[in-house]
């Protein structure tokens, strides 16, 4: 008998799981149950980006790409980032088409961390960033962000998290589950505090496209200064209801940016093909139409996003008006109950899911995450049955 | 001319005709005066014509019988295709009428409870009208999609229940 337990990496087995594995296996059992506990749009693939990939596959495009990603597609990423974000990249040598932005934030941690380094990781945020830095060898340090400072990154928070160990920091904004943007003045603090620093940014940039009530987004690697320093990581995914395709990219110096290559080459080899080739309709069709569809889409989800937090406030649920992304992230503490509680009495009790706001790092207790890229009729139905659990307690 | 707020109205509507004033306000940011009022305007500008239902009646036990006519006509001096446009949409079994470029005039959308009704429909109102040169009725047979709702199959969120 092999005992597995001295086989296996034990620093890999001392990562938890994700907090909302549990979630999952409850949900799935439940059909009927409305999940607000999803993390992608609601909206299918637009037909034309579906169809450029169709039509690839009638054309016999089969084969590998570069291991950078299709030449096409980097100069596509490279007038898109000039065009909404004023940031310039080499298409030859800054831009890497990676499998989802996700791929991007381990290559970004993987070749930039040494082992004892310290990787700064604002929360509540994504699930992945702090196991992507112990699979990196490095120790995430979590800087917490407030209710009150509307999950923002403060300054404060920011410098005293520095230390002589600091390698780097994510920056997750819009972010994922708050809700949270950095207006440009947010971001220039940070700037002012990194500026006399040798710390890197790793900015996951995802929900770039997803900000609301005038404000737009602002790329970090646009500040003064900030672009030798920051890695920045987008994709497709969220802003073209792309999440199953696997498209992202990573943008950066190209000293970096090589080492992240090579990691990808010997790993990944290359972003699929038809990925890409849907990726470069959708950015080629959207520099043609100024993005038409995303306006839409964009549209439909700030009515959504209104009526959540419209809905949240009046049942009491003390909710910040979310500025990014697509969730809203109410706080429950005054039910007394922990995050996890809430949603495993609301799933069973009126069989809708959130998530709980602790499965995106200790400070996301005593908040849940509810997704509204969800029909209408169900988020009402929803909001209607979350009222009415909150009265029974 | 219709404002921003009018149009995010019609799209909302479109969607979901039953949302409130009340709602759209919280939706789109405005007061609901203001919304009432856009509704007012559009009601009065017949751009907001009716609140229906949309419905999948092969679901229910209704036996009905449905067609489309091409139908072909001398359009009339001065009045072009408006007289006998107006002629056909008086009849009760006519549910839509489209003037239509190609190879014939007007497309007629019909509705009977049977065949027989619906071919005296043809025979005796439609193809006697002095202006009607000629008619090709085609009887629909199944209702795939209708008013941008998809009918057939189960229409299932393929979204996993929850993700990170």
């Amino acid at each position: 008998m092999i005992d597995y337990n001295q086989k296996v990496n034990p620093a890999i087995a001392a990562v938890p799981p994700s907090g909302i594995r549990k979630f999952f296996d409850i949900v799935s059992e439940m059909p009927e149950a409305i999940s607000l506990g999803v993390g992608e749009p609601d909206f299918v693939t637009p037909w034309n980006i579906r169809d450029a990939a169709i039509q690839s596959l009638e054309d016999g495009l089969t084969q590998y790409t570069s291991n950078w990603g299709r030449v096409q597609l980097r100069h596509l990423i490279a007038q898109y980032m000039h065009t909404r974000f004023t940031v310039r990249y080499d298409p030859k040598q800054e831009i890497l088409v990676t499998v989802g932005a996700s791929e991007g934030i381990d290559l970004a941690l993987r070749a930039l961390v040494c082992p004892g380094e310290e990787v700064l990781v604002p929360e509540p945020s994504y699930v992945s960033y702090a196991p992507g830095v112990i699979f990196a060898g490095g120790t995430p340090v979590p800087v917490q962000t407030t209710f009150k400072e509307e999950f923002r990154l403060s300054p404060a928070a920011l410098r005293a998290a520095i230390t002589p160990r600091t390698k780097a920091l994510i920056l997750p904004y819009p972010n994922n589950p708050t809700g949270a943007m950095m207006r440009r003045q947010d971001l220039e603090a940070l700037a002012d505090v990194l500026r006399d620093t040798g710390v890197m940014v790793i900015s996951d940039e995802i929900y770039a496209e997803l900000t609301y009530g005038g404000h737009t987004h602002i790329c970090f690697a646009s500040l003064p200064g900030m672009w030798e320093r920051t890695i920045t990581l987008n994709g497709f995914s969220k802003s073209f209801a792309m999440t199953g395709w696997r498209m992202g990219y990573a943008c950066g110096p190209k000293d970096v940016l090589a080492l992240m290559c090579k990691i990808h080459q010997y790993t990944i080899m290359c972003a699929p093909m038809q990925g890409q080739i849907a990726a470069e309709k959708a950015l080629s069709q959207g520099l043609e139409s100024d993005f038409a569809e995303v306006r839409a889409m964009m549209a439909s989800y700030d009515r959504r996003r209104r009526l959540m937090v419209d809905a949240f406030t009046r049942m009491g649920l003390q909710c910040f008006e979310p500025l990014g992304a697509f969730y809203v992230f109410p706080s429950i503490q005054k039910t007394g109950l922990s995050s996890q509680a809430f949603c495993e009495r609301l799933l069973r009790a009126e069989q809708v899911a959130c998530v709980p706001g602790d499965a995106f790092g200790a400070c996301g207790e005593g908040h849940i995450r509810c997704c509204y890229a969800t029909a209408l009729e169900k988020l009402q139905e929803a909001l209607r049955r979350i009222e009415r659990f909150l009265g029974t307690l | 001319m219709f404002n921003t707020l009018e149009m995010q109205i019609i799209d909302i509507l479109t969607e979901d005709a039953r949302i409130s004033p009340p709602q759209i306000a919280i939706m789109t940011g405005s007061d609901e005066d203001t919304v009432r009022e856009a509704i007012r305007h559009l009601e009065e500008s017949r751009v907001l014509v009716k609140y229906a239902a949309v419905i999948n009646w092969e679901r229910t036990d209704r036996e009905w019988v449905q067609a489309v006519i091409e139908v072909r006509v001398q359009p009339q001096r001065d009045r072009g295709f408006e007289a006998i446009a107006a002629r056909i949409y008086q009849f009760e079994e006519v549910k839509s009428l489209y003037l239509m470029s190609g190879a014939y005039d007007l497309m007629v959308m019909v509705e009977a409870p049977t065949l027989k009704q619906l071919a005296s429909f043809v025979s005796s109102k439609l193809s006697t009208l002095e202006s009607v040169t000629g008619t090709a009725t085609h009887f629909m047979l199944k209702t795939y999609k209708y008013g941008g709702v998809v009918f057939t199959g189960e229409h299932s969120d393929k979204r996993l229940v929850v993700s990170p």
